[in-house]
């Protein structure tokens, strides 16, 4: 025998289901209830830095888009300060940082408009590349998926990103590098997400 | 620059694997590839902050918070509460704790759902509140019922809340689902069995809690979260301890 260790476990996950609407996007699954649904406003509109708007579709194993996903969004300001008391300095007034959407129930496009972020800390040397953490969850997925964004439009800074650097395929790592288009004037970056097979996009365990 | 603490990391044989054909859905929706293992870095240690502000004192009041003035949500009436806890069972003060629901006869309020048992008119199915400084939370609500899914041919799911949770950090961020004690829905169905681990399994499943009901009004149960809990870094150069 041995001592036992006293640390409690980790509340294991569950799929959030085909409703999570319901709970977290309430007015998508059809009807109002809250003040105002938390999640919309990323950036706010005090922010610096370039306005852009991220947008894809999350595609499962036999290529067909997952209609039911929430997706939500953490990312620095364009000072690359996070909106948190170790988020390393200011951001401006009504940034948080973080964003929900969901994907629309007919065509699975999902999009959010924000502020591109700037580099922040590597965990030990280095500055990272700019980039948006995003979490997928949806029927069908037991644990919530992490993953990053990055900027096509960013090479150098890519080239030197100590997470990306990690992933030892470096064809893998074109999966986490969104596309910059311009559109009526507005700056968008796709990011289309594949759950599994052919261009299987890169998650963390984080 | 010092390295932030990171994080313990997440049994991944304790959480559900990502797939498990008896769970249908997962098995196009599960990456094959390996996820990659990451160290934290101050984009994972950080996490969106909420107030009390953000959420209303009857937005945690399921009975109330979509009723008609005057009526109330039709069902079992249900106290749900617990701690929000980290692994070195410290309290999570000030997180968002957010849950939805089907009403007591096993229907959503969402547009997808079309199972005929009928929807509550008094009863929207979501809820969410800020835990207190000693990471207490609760709702009050209405116990849910069981419902068919198409997987299997009859399949029913165990009632169940869902509840989604933040913590302090990226890393600690976690949907699950709540079960009730002493269903007998729970050992059979494939999403619950996603999980591997009997304890695990139990850890879903509040208990009654006979303590805090209200007399004369409402049952209850206990529900305690456990989100990860964070290394003190003994051989990284920082100073504040655990």
């Amino acid at each position: 025998m041995t001592q036992t260790l006293d640390y409690l476990k980790e509340t294991a996950s569950q799929t959030a289901g085909p409703y999570v609407h319901i709970g977290l996007a309430p007015g998508a699954a059809g009807f109002d209830i809250y003040r105002e649904e938390l999640g919309w406003d990323i950036a706010g509109p005090n922010a610096k830095g370039e306005r852009i708007r991220v947008e894809g579709l999350v595609i499962d194993g036999t290529g067909s888009p997952v209609k039911d996903v929430l997706l939500e969004a953490w990312q620095a300001n364009a000072d690359g300060n996070h909106a948190h008391p170790e988020g390393g300095g200011d951001v401006e007034d009504g940034f948080r940082g973080w964003g929900r959407v969901i994907t629309d129930f007919a065509t699975g496009e999902w999009g959010f408009d924000t502020v591109k972020p700037g580099r922040c800390p590597g965990r030990n040397v280095g500055m990272q590349a700019p980039h948006i953490n995003l979490w997928i969850v949806a029927r069908g997925i037991n644990v919530g998926l992490n993953t990053r964004l990055y900027f096509e439009d960013e090479p150098e800074a890519n080239a030197a990103d100590p997470v990306l650097g990690l992933i030892e395929w470096e064809r893998r790592r074109a999966t986490l590098i969104a596309k910059r288009t311009e559109r009526d004037g507005q700056i968008v970056y796709r990011f289309d997400i594949r759950l599994q097979g052919d261009g299987e996009t890169v998650f963390f365990d984080i | 620059m010092t390295s932030p603490g990171e994080f313990y990391q997440r049994d991944r044989m304790w959480h559900p694997p990502a797939y498990d054909k008896d769970y249908k859905t997962s098995v196009s929706r599960s990456p094959q590839y390996s996820l990659i293992s990451l160290q934290n870095s101050i984009s994972e240690v950080t996490g969106p902050v909420f107030g009390h502000n953000d959420v209303d004192p009857l937005d945690k009041d399921l009975i109330f918070n979509y009723a008609k003035s005057g009526e109330s949500a039709i069902g079992e009436r249900i106290i749900l509460h617990g701690r929000v806890l980290d692994e070195n069972a410290r309290p999570v003060p000030n997180t968002l704790v957010e849950i939805w629901q089907a009403n007591a006869g096993g229907r959503y309020r969402h547009k997808k759902d079309t199972y005929l048992a009928p929807i509550d008119p008094n009863f929207g199915g979501c809820g969410r509140t800020i835990t207190d400084e000693n990471g207490y939370y609760y709702f009050r609500t209405v116990k849910p019922g069981a419902y068919p899914w198409r997987n299997w041919v009859n399949d029913w799911r165990p009632a169940h809340i869902h509840v989604s949770v933040f913590g302090h950090a990226w890393t600690q961020r976690l949907i699950t689902q709540i079960y009730f004690e002493g269903d007998p829905l729970i050992e059979t169905c494939p999403i619950v069995n996603t999980i591997r681990d009997k304890a695990a399994i139990g850890q879903l499943i509040a208990a009654l809690d006979r303590n805090a009901t209200i007399p004369l009004d409402s049952i209850a149960y206990k529900f305690d979260i456990v989100l990860r809990g964070r290394r003190s870094t003994l051989f990284e150069n920082r100073l504040e301890g655990n």
